[in-house]
C-alpha cells in the first residue's frame, strides 16, 4: 500500500502529467532567481580589485561548469537505475539529460574561454579545468552519438546506460590525471578562481545563480522528459487523450 | 538442493575457469595467425604514423627528440584503435558470443581472455616496435627499457578500454568513428601517464612514478572493464 506512489513513478502517463504540473514550479523561480542574480552580480556587486569587471563572467561560468558535472552524474545515476531495475522512465530521464548537459558544457567552455581572453590574454589555455571540461563534452557527444546510432530504443537505452556508468567511473580519473599532467607542464602562476576566500558581496549573487541554473536545468529536463515520453509512447492509447484537445 | 541437483550442477561445469580462458585465448590466437597479413597492419600503421612526423615537423633529430614521446604515444593510441572494431564483431555474427554467454562459464572472464589475446596481438608487438620508432626519432638507446615498459603496461589499459568500446558499439553498423569517439576520451589518462613516463625515460630520469600510475590504470581496467564489457555484450545479444 505504502509503495503505490513508488510504482506510479514508473508509469509514463503519470510522469507525463506530473512533469507538466511541476515545470512552472521550477521555471518561474529559476527565472526570478536568475534575474536577481544577474542584477546583483552585474550591477550591485563590487568590481574585483585584480580582474576589474572581467570576473563577472564567473556568475555564468561557475554555475554552468558545476551543472555540466551535476547533469552527467544525474544522467549516469538514472541510467544505472534504468539498467538495474529496468525502469523505462529512468532511461527516458537519462536520454533527456544528455543534450542539456552537452549544451551546458559548451556554455561552460565558451564562457571560460571568453573569461580567459582578458585574464590570460588568450582564448584558450590548456588549463586543467578547461581541458577536462572539453573531455567531458566529448563524453556527452559520444553518449549522444551512440544513442543516435542505435535504432532500437530499448537497446539504445541499455547500451548507452553501460556507457554512462563507465563514463562516470572515468570522470574523476580523467580529471585528476589532467590536473597532474598540467601541474607538470606549467607553473601554477595563473589566475585561480579558488582564492581562499570570496567576498560575501560576490558570494551571494554566485549562490543565487547556482540555484537559478539548477532550477533551470530541472525545468528544461521536465520539458524534455515530456517530449521524450511522447516520442516513446507515441503508439500508446493514452497519448491520444493527452494530445488531441 | 537435493543430491541429484548438486551432481547435475557439477556435471554441467566440465571445464575449469582457467582451462576455459586458455581455450578462448588459444582459439583467438590461432584464428589471428591464420590471417598474418592483418596481424601486422597495426604495426605498419604505427610505423607510417611515426614516419609522418619527421616529414611534417623537421628532419632535425634534436627537434624530433623533444616531440618523440608524444608522437610515439599518439601513434600507439591510434594504432591500438585499428583492430578494435573487429575484436568481437566476427564472433557476434557467427554466434560464438552467444555460445559463450550460454556456456555456463563467466562471460566477463571469457571476454577478458579474448581481450588478453588482443593485447598479445597488438599491445605487446607495439611495445616491442616502439623503441625502434623511438630510435629513429633520435631517442637515446638508454631510454629503450622505459619505452618498452610504459607501452607494454599502458597498452594493457588501452586494450581493456577498447574492449569496452568494442562491446558497446557491437550493435552499430560501421562503428569505426563512433568507437574512437567513445574510447579516446577514456584513454586520455593512459596517454598522459604513458607520454610522461616515456619523456622521463628519454631525459634519462626516473620514470617509476608515471609507470606505476599506468600500472594502476591497468589494474583498475583488469578489475572493472571485463564487467562492463560483458554487460554491453549481453545487451547487444538480447
Amino acid at each position: 500500500m505504502a509503495w503505490t506512489w513508488f510504482h506510479r513513478l514508473g508509469s509514463p502517463p503519470y510522469i507525463y502529467n506530473l512533469a507538466a504540473r511541476l515545470t512552472p514550479w521550477f521555471a518561474w523561480p529559476a527565472a526570478l532567481l536568475m534575474l536577481a542574480g544577474l542584477v546583483d552580480g552585474l550591477v550591485l556587486s563590487p568590481t574585483d580589485y585584480q580582474q576589474g569587471d572581467g570576473f563577472r563572467m564567473m556568475y555564468v561560468h561557475v554555475p554552468t561548469a558545476y551543472l555540466s558535472i551535476m547533469i552527467y552524474t544525474t544522467m549516469a545515476i538514472s541510467a544505472a537505475v534504468g539498467l538495474i531495475w529496468r525502469i523505462k522512465i529512468a532511461h527516458a530521464v537519462a536520454a533527456s539529460c544528455a543534450p542539456i548537459g552537452a549544451s551546458i558544457t559548451l556554455c561552460a567552455l565558451v564562457t571560460g574561454s571568453l573569461w580567459g581572453a582578458p585574464m590570460w590574454g588568450t582564448y584558450w589555455e590548456w588549463d586543467p579545468r578547461l581541458t577536462s571540461e572539453l573531455i567531458l563534452l566529448f563524453l556527452y557527444l559520444g553518449y549522444m552519438g551512440l544513442r543516435s546510432a542505435t535504432e532500437d530504443v530499448q537497446r539504445a537505452d541499455r547500451i548507452s546506460a553501460v556507457l554512462a556508468v563507465v563514463g562516470i567511473v572515468n570522470v574523476p580519473i580523467i580529471h585528476f590525471s589532467v590536473v597532474w599532467w598540467n601541474s607538470l607542464h606549467q607553473a601554477p602562476s595563473l589566475m585561480r578562481l579558488g582564492k581562499p576566500t570570496i567576498a560575501v558581496s560576490m558570494l551571494i549573487p554566485l549562490l543565487l545563480m547556482l540555484l537559478a541554473f539548477t532550477l533551470f536545468f530541472a525545468a528544461v529536463l521536465l520539458v524534455r522528459l515530456r517530449a521524450e515520453i511522447l516520442s516513446r509512447e507515441r503508439s500508446a492509447s493514452w497519448i491520444r487523450e493527452v494530445v488531441t484537445p | 538442493m537435493n543430491d541429484g541437483g548438486i551432481e547435475r550442477a557439477q556435471a554441467k561445469v566440465l571445464t575449469s575457469v582457467w582451462a576455459a580462458a586458455g581455450l578462448t585465448l588459444a582459439r583467438d590466437l590461432r584464428l589471428a595467425f591464420r590471417k598474418r597479413g592483418q596481424l601486422v597492419q597495426p604495426l605498419v600503421f604505427f610505423a607510417i604514423v611515426t614516419t609522418l612526423f619527421p616529414l611534417a615537423i623537421s628532419p632535425e633529430l634534436s627537434r624530433l627528440r623533444d616531440v618523440a614521446p608524444g608522437v610515439l604515444w599518439v601513434a600507439a593510441l591510434l594504432s591500438s584503435q585499428l583492430a578494435l572494431e573487429f575484436l568481437f564483431r566476427d564472433d557476434a555474427q557467427d554466434g560464438t558470443l552467444e555460445q559463450y554467454a550460454l556456456s555456463g562459464q563467466s562471460l566477463s572472464w571469457l571476454l577478458f581472455a579474448k581481450t588478453g589475446a588482443h593485447w598479445l596481438l597488438t599491445g605487446l608487438p607495439l611495445a616491442l616496435m616502439a623503441p625502434l620508432a623511438g630510435l629513429s626519432l633520435g631517442v637515446p638507446v638508454a631510454a629503450v627499457p622505459g619505452i618498452v615498459a610504459s607501452v607494454a603496461v599502458g597498452s594493457v589499459a588501452l586494450s581493456l578500454i577498447g574492449s569496452m568500446g568494442a562491446a558497446i558499439t557491437l550493435g552499430v553498423k560501421r562503428s569505426g568513428a563512433l568507437l574512437s569517439l567513445l574510447t579516446l576520451p577514456l584513454a586520455m589518462p593512459v596517454l598522459i601517464f604513458g607520454a610522461r613516463a616515456t619523456e622521463l625515460a628519454v631525459k634519462g630520469e626516473s620514470y617509476g612514478a608515471p609507470l606505476e600510475l599506468l600500472g594502476a590504470l591497468a589494474v583498475l581496467g583488469i578489475t572493472l572493464a571485463p564487467l562492463a564489457t560483458a554487460a554491453a555484450v549481453r545487451v547487444n545479444l538480447e
